[in-house]
């Protein structure tokens, strides 16, 4: 496959999973806020945090109002990262990638552009629209996947597909993650009050996981949490269940065994694999969350690094 | 002959029906050939299972049509990009509803004349880069082709695989008042516009299945098959068991750019970019993730100067350095081939006839459009006298532009073309201005008569396969007679339909 093919795959792919991240981010926090009143603002502040591009907010934008945060994440064209954004630079990937990816992907990323372009909610109004929008969002970015899936040979594009989305929601998740912990933890003096349980639900809830969590460990415990979400084998969103799907299609890609490695990229990703195969989640709380985030996003950008020398810069 | 004689009464069964409906009891065919009506309003025969479709069809349900045909185009991303505005403005190619129709036994006669024609053209071609003995024969002056912009000095003495130069052309056809199918332009340098051809017949299925099995349409959905099997054929002669073909593009932010992307997936071909090509020891080669890979074939989507900044322009960050050695060294094939625009050029349009003549000793099947060379002086006063009846053009620009439509034109840019062609007359022709013929489009819920022209795809490579029918384009533009897509153009689905009986009604 053409080199600059893969890394159009992979990056479309990338952007896609980031989209439908931000609707997952507003969604449920769009829900959270009726739940938790007097914590709104806090709330949606720490969205700003999960992207991790506070500075962009603050230069472009005066109040730290919910519209605007909702209007910076998702509507704003000037910020490369915001729903908008992505599926900008989702479509202008896909678009140079036409021939490869399956006419089905392409018309439904394209309903998707012009669905944010013709049709976006005011977010100064009712919540009603902006949560069926989000919603629908959101619902448009799992059927990538399986768009993908059923209508994609499962040969070198498939896998560059897999490989970006799994990359990218292993990086998402865990900021999900760490904002949580990181931001409104320590300095909420509602540990373990009922605001407090719901806002871990909420977590839950934009990762697609509380249902799948309450059959595993019933009750909502921020340790528990942490563990589902960084060391499931089996749960989508969850860390590992990411890194060892990635490790798998980038291995597919040369046909590399389980457990070997042939160039940089392989090894790096194999290594993250091994580490989070044998930890658990009591070393990790002692390394400290946040910290243990840090490491595992650069580790990521290595990844990614790696990837772009082997395989796009022939 | 066959052609539409336009005052010839009807044939056949009259339509009732055809009065009282809705879209076009108030139809003005004007005085123009009607591609769907003839002289007296009623459609010419082959048209008619469309007609009845039409009629049957409840009020407002045909514009309704249309908006879903339109609608189901953008959201595939049928589009292209406009040149000239500020931001990349991606637009759906317009396109009508209502197919042009052409019958059977007129398209045969014509597909020959495409034959002829482009059998001509590729040994003129091949003659002009080799001996010139149409020079010698006195039968094309020498410096209308050294003067020729598409003329590459480069080409001189290269052979290409089969002796094939133009392998993709599409010549525009229109039809005048007379009803006769003329050329326009030869088009010998990569063409646009099939995919529109192939994604208009899907909508068109989609729309009026009906009428198609009626109509009984000759299917134009073959073209990328027969596309790759030229490209497959074409290639270098020691590489012709497996080669590898791909489509080059200069990016996604050319016009064209839908077209390109999407012949290559239909023809499963790699679609690359200037940069992903590298040469080396005069062998072409993708860069993949798995390293470098052997390129045989090369449809390349973009012009000759841009292709090979170390041939020619310096600067062409779009093309490939080295690769027209590569070429010339018989270790990749170029489609079509470098220095076709030779023959695309307005000048030496004029004697097409003449080359067919002398190459093949037939009379053309298909005649030219009357055209006057600014370079003969007698013809230059002619033309600068009835300014305000013809139709100047550059003798090398495409796309409509650099055009004088006399008849619709201000005195001022009369004047500004009469200075243009007393600087360089060798640059400019002009024609008559043609009353191209007509086809109805939909404008909201009624029909209206707009100029259209035709552009078949000739494919050649061991044989000539030529797509039945092709883009009609259409001005949809009021009175307009400018039909490309860069200046308010549509298009229109184009049906060959099998149809036995006599053409001229």
């Amino acid at each position: 496959m053409l080199s600059r093919v893969a890394e159009s795959i992979y990056w479309m792919s990338r952007y896609l999973e980031r989209a439908e991240n931000i609707a997952r981010y507003i969604d449920v926090h769009s829900n959270l806020t009726l739940d938790t009143p007097g914590m709104a603002r806090n709330n949606w502040s720490a969205l700003l945090r999960v992207t991790g591009e506070y500075r962009e907010f603050t230069e472009r934008y005066a109040e730290e109002s919910p519209a605007n945060i909702i209007r910076f994440l998702a509507f704003d064209p000037s910020y490369a990262n915001s729903l908008v954004g992505s599926m900008n630079q989702a479509r202008e990937n896909a678009r140079s990638i036409r021939e490869v990816i399956s006419p089905e992907l392409w018309q439904q990323i394209n309903s998707l552009y012009h669905m944010l372009r013709t049709d976006p909610p005011d977010p100064d109004r009712s919540s009603q629209d902006l949560y069926s929008f989000f919603n629908q969002v959101k619902l448009m970015g799992l059927s990538f996947g399986g768009i993908v899936n059923d209508t994609m040979a499962h040969t070198e594009g498939w896998q560059w597909f897999r490989a970006g989305r799994l990359i990218e929601r292993a990086d998402k998740t865990s900021r999900i993650l760490d904002v949580k912990y990181f931001t409104l933890l320590p300095s909420s003096e509602d540990v373990g009050a009922p605001i407090d349980q719901i806002q871990w639900a909420g977590l839950l809830k934009s990762t697609s996981a509380q249902e799948v969590y309450r059959t595993r460990y019933g009750e909502i415990s921020p340790r528990n949490i942490a563990r589902f979400l960084i060391l499931d084998r089996d749960f989508p969103r969850s860390i590992l269940h990411c890194l060892n799907r990635a490790d798998e299609a980038v291995r597919g890609v040369l046909g590399t065994y389980p457990n070997h490695f042939q160039n940089p990229a392989e090894q790096f990703l194999g290594q993250m694999c091994s580490e989070l195969a044998y930890t658990t989640i009591d070393r990790i709380m002692e390394t400290g969350l946040h910290e243990w985030v840090d490491t595992l996003q650069s580790n990521l950008n290595r990844v990614g690094l790696a990837i772009h020398e082997v395989y796009f810069s022939a | 002959m066959w052609v539409f004689a336009r005052d010839a009464p009807a044939s056949g069964p009259s339509f009732p029906s055809r009065r009282e409906t809705m879209a076009y009891n108030d139809y003005d065919r004007g005085t123009f050939c009607d591609e769907m009506f003839d002289g007296q309003g009623a459609p010419w025969p082959w048209a008619r299972p469309l007609q009845t479709c039409i009629d049957g069809l409840p009020e407002g349900e045909l514009s309704k049509r249309q908006q879903a045909a339109e609608r189901a185009l953008f959201d595939m991303g049928i589009t292209f990009n406009v040149y000239g505005n500020d931001e990349a403005t991606e637009k759906i190619f317009p396109f009508d509803l209502i197919p042009r129709m052409i019958p059977s036994r007129e398209w045969d006669r014509t597909e020959a004349g495409l034959k002829q024609r482009i059998t001509a053209l590729n040994l003129f071609i091949d003659d002009v880069y080799h001996d010139r003995k149409i020079v010698k024969d006195g039968v094309v002056p020498e410096e209308i082709l050294e003067s020729a912009e598409g003329y590459l000095p480069a080409c001189r003495g290269i052979d290409p695989p089969l002796g094939v130069w133009c392998h993709i052309t599409g010549t525009d056809l229109v039809r005048d008042d007379s009803g006769q199918f003329m050329v326009l332009e030869d088009n010998l340098r990569c063409p646009s516009g099939v995919s529109y051809v192939l994604a208009n017949r899907e909508q068109m299925k989609r729309t009026f299945p009906e009428v198609f099995a009626a109509s009984r349409v000759r299917p134009v959905s073959d073209y990328p098959g027969n596309l790759l099997k030229t490209l497959h054929e074409v290639a270098p002669g020691n590489r012709r068991d497996h080669p590898l073909a791909t489509l080059l593009t200069p990016g996604r932010y050319n016009s064209a750019y839908f077209e390109h992307s999407f012949l290559a997936q239909q023809m499963g071909a790699q679609l690359i970019e200037g940069r992903d090509l590298t040469v080396q020891n005069d062998v072409v080669y993708m860069k993949t993730t798995q390293g470098l890979e052997r390129v045989d074939v090369v449809y390349r989507r973009i012009n000759d100067d841009y292709l090979d900044p170390r041939v020619f322009r310096p600067e062409s960050v779009l093309g490939v350095p080295g690769i027209f050695e590569a070429y010339r060294k018989g270790n990749v094939t170029l489609v079509n081939a470098p220095g076709t625009g030779v023959a695309d050029d307005k000048v030496v349009y004029a004697y097409v006839s003449a080359m067919i003549k002398y190459y093949l000793g037939e009379d053309a099947i298909l005649p030219n459009v009357e055209t006057y060379l600014c370079w003969e002086e007698k013809a230059r006063a002619h033309v600068l006298e009835n300014l305000d009846t013809l139709v100047v053009k550059a003798a090398n620009e495409a796309g409509g532009y650099g055009m004088l439509i006399g008849p619709h034109a201000s005195k001022a840019e009369r004047e500004r073309f009469a200075e243009l062609i007393r600087a360089k007359p060798r640059n400019y022709i002009a024609q008559p201005t043609l009353k191209l013929s007509r086809a109805p489009v939909i404008v909201g819920d009624r029909l209206e008569g707009r100029h259209v022209d035709l552009r078949p795809y000739i494919l050649y490579g061991e044989e000539i396969r030529i797509l039945p029918g092709g883009l009609t384009r259409v001005a949809l533009k009021k009175d307009s007679l400018v039909v490309n897509s860069s200046q308010g153009g549509g298009s229109k689905d184009t049906w060959v339909t099998e149809w036995e009986g006599g053409v001229s009604c």
